[in-house]
């Protein structure tokens, strides 16, 4: 930091038009996020103006009210978060349970489940999406929350991304606990385990945003209002004519608010999800 | 846990491909050899959405990584005062769901009364119709993605610049090199490893882009949004025609291989 200052007072007029040209630029970055803000408390004949309105109105209240009153947004709210919820704590466990086995274990046919696992980490999950509603019709599970939670549970990226963090875990430490008579599960509950947490807390991240955000699969197994994920339940609020702007967009920022928490309580840990996400895509 | 990968993994990739080999006649499922495939070789919507997807493609990944690269020095030059507060504010888009912001954005692109255009008139330009036109509706897409993954990408770069050593910057001083040539011969060969990642990972991405679309332009105005992705949905659930969504995904899974090969081999010669 002290040598940031004494470089930055070297050359001051450099320093200035830099930082000023990165605050313009995040400015723009953030503009959306406060129109946004600001739409909220307009009523839906107002949100819309000219000039456009910088400063809040009087209906953020009624926006909040009329969403959870007039839209099944709330009920949305809740099946995206159990199905989040779950679905992160049920993912780690199988991600990190299977990457293990690969990891520390010879079993039979081992060599062609990894083969088969990095065939489907490289290709695209969209080529899935009609057997996968198929299976979900002929298993009676449409509008269910099995039906987003159980099919990704045993997730490629996952299972590689716990495989290649436990590999690097030396041997001799896990045959060491061995010999002092640990357990199994102690092995892996107080030596693996504290070893990854890391890349835990990662994926964490990562699977609660991928089915916090996951679009097109709920749009295709969710059939009836009742059963709507978040994004699910906005996009097709989009797409009915009548529906109050206002509300809409306190329902688009209302979408956003667990993911940011998340953001600002655990920012290194998100950050890491998100780019071992991005590796992924 | 072999169940659930089996059952929900595996076997859809094996279905779909038996899917793409069968039609629908009349209710009953037929095989019907390579038709789904030769159907879609004379499909002028395939290649419709394929040229979209394409050029979207072509012009939104390399703006992106181009403008995330130039964040990333930034970020990481000694010049920047209050560094962590920019770089969590360019990040912070990211944050925001597919859906979401292709909502906000559809509202930011109104033509009539949208802000985008409330900005674009206090620099004296006229209104321009954002979503209304073939071509402003993909360049509207193209700036919401920019918007949403620039950040992201530039904070992939940032920690590989980290990692490049001081002394070879330093070396590059000594010898009298300018800041333009300093980033040319030792920034840009040390991110190597992350502009290839990048790049081939932004190409998979957008080759199946289907939310920002789906919710922003309706793939419309006439079809000129339409991407591979929401072709395969519009067959596969609109229609019903589950063996020639499956040949699209199929298609889908041969044109990313092998742009991925191609981009992969052209890295190699390079370096």
């Amino acid at each position: 930091m002290s040598d940031t200052n004494i470089v930055a007072r070297k050359k001051p007029v450099r320093s200035l038009v830099l930082t000023t040209a990165i605050a313009a630029g995040a400015v723009l970055m953030i503009l959306p996020f406060y129109w946004l803000l600001i739409a909220t408390t307009y009523g839906a004949h107002d949100i819309f103006s000219t000039p456009p309105h910088f400063l809040p109105g009087p209906a953020f209240v009624d926006n909040f009210l009329g969403l959870f009153r007039d839209t099944l947004f709330g009920r949305a709210m809740v099946n995206s978060m159990l199905v989040s919820t779950t679905y992160t704590a049920l993912g780690l466990i199988v991600c990190t349970a299977a990457g293990y086995a690969f990891a520390k274990f010879k079993f039979r046919g081992q060599g062609i489940m990894f083969g088969a696992l990095l065939v489907t980490l490289a290709l695209p999950s969209q080529v899935t999406l009609v057997p996968l509603f198929q299976i979900m019709v002929s298993l009676g599970w449409l509008d269910s929350y099995q039906a987003l939670i159980l099919p990704n549970l045993a997730l490629p990226f996952g299972i590689f991304l716990m495989r290649q963090t436990m590999y690097a875990i030396p041997d001799e430490m896990i045959q060491a606990a061995r010999i002092d008579g640990a357990s199994e599960f102690r092995v892996f509950s107080q030596i693996v385990l504290p070893t990854v947490r890391p890349a835990l807390s990662a994926l964490a991240i990562f699977l609660f945003l991928a089915q916090w955000n996951d679009f097109v699969y709920p749009l295709v197994v969710l059939r009836t209002p009742e059963s709507f994920t978040v994004p699910v339940a906005l996009a097709s609020l989009q797409g009915i004519g009548t529906t109050d702007y206002g509300q809409l967009l306190m329902g688009t920022m209302l979408s956003m608010l667990p993911v940011l928490i998340l953001f600002l309580f655990l920012q290194r840990q998100f950050v890491a999800g998100i780019l071992a996400g991005a590796v992924k895509q | 846990m072999f169940v659930l990968f089996v059952g929900f993994k595996l076997y859809p990739y094996i279905s779909a491909f038996w899917l793409s080999l069968t039609k629908n006649v009349g209710g009953d499922i037929e095989f019907a050899g390579l038709e789904n495939y030769t159907r879609l070789l004379q499909d002028p919507l395939f290649y419709k959405a394929l040229g979209n997807t394409g050029i979207i493609l072509l012009v939104q990944v390399p703006i992106m990584l181009v403008l995330a690269i130039v964040l990333a020095v930034a970020f990481n030059s000694v010049l920047l005062k209050f560094r962590a507060f920019w770089r969590t504010a360019y990040f912070v888009p990211i944050v925001m769901g597919l859906v979401a912001y292709g909502i906000l954005f559809r509202a930011l692109f109104n033509t009539n009364e949208g802000f985008v255009n409330y900005l674009i008139g206090f620099i004296g330009l006229d209104p321009i119709p954002w979503l209304g036109d073939p071509l402003w509706a993909k360049i509207s897409i193209v700036v919401a993605m920019t918007w949403h993954y620039t950040g992201q990408n530039a904070i992939i770069y940032l920690a590989q610049m980290q990692s490049i050593g001081g002394e070879l910057y330093e070396a590059a001083h000594v010898d009298g090199a300018t800041a333009f040539q300093r980033f040319w011969h030792v920034t840009v060969p040390g991110l190597r490893p992350a502009i290839v990642l990048t790049v081939i990972l932004s190409t998979i991405g957008t080759l199946q882009l289907f939310d920002e679309p789906y919710v922003l332009t309706n793939g419309g105005p006439d079809n000129a949004t339409l991407t591979v992705g929401m072709y395969l949905y519009q067959n596969g659930f609109k229609y019903f025609d589950f063996g020639y969504a499956s040949a699209i995904g199929y298609a889908l899974t041969i044109i990313i291989g092998v742009i991925s090969l191609i981009q992969l081999r052209l890295f190699k010669e390079k370096s």
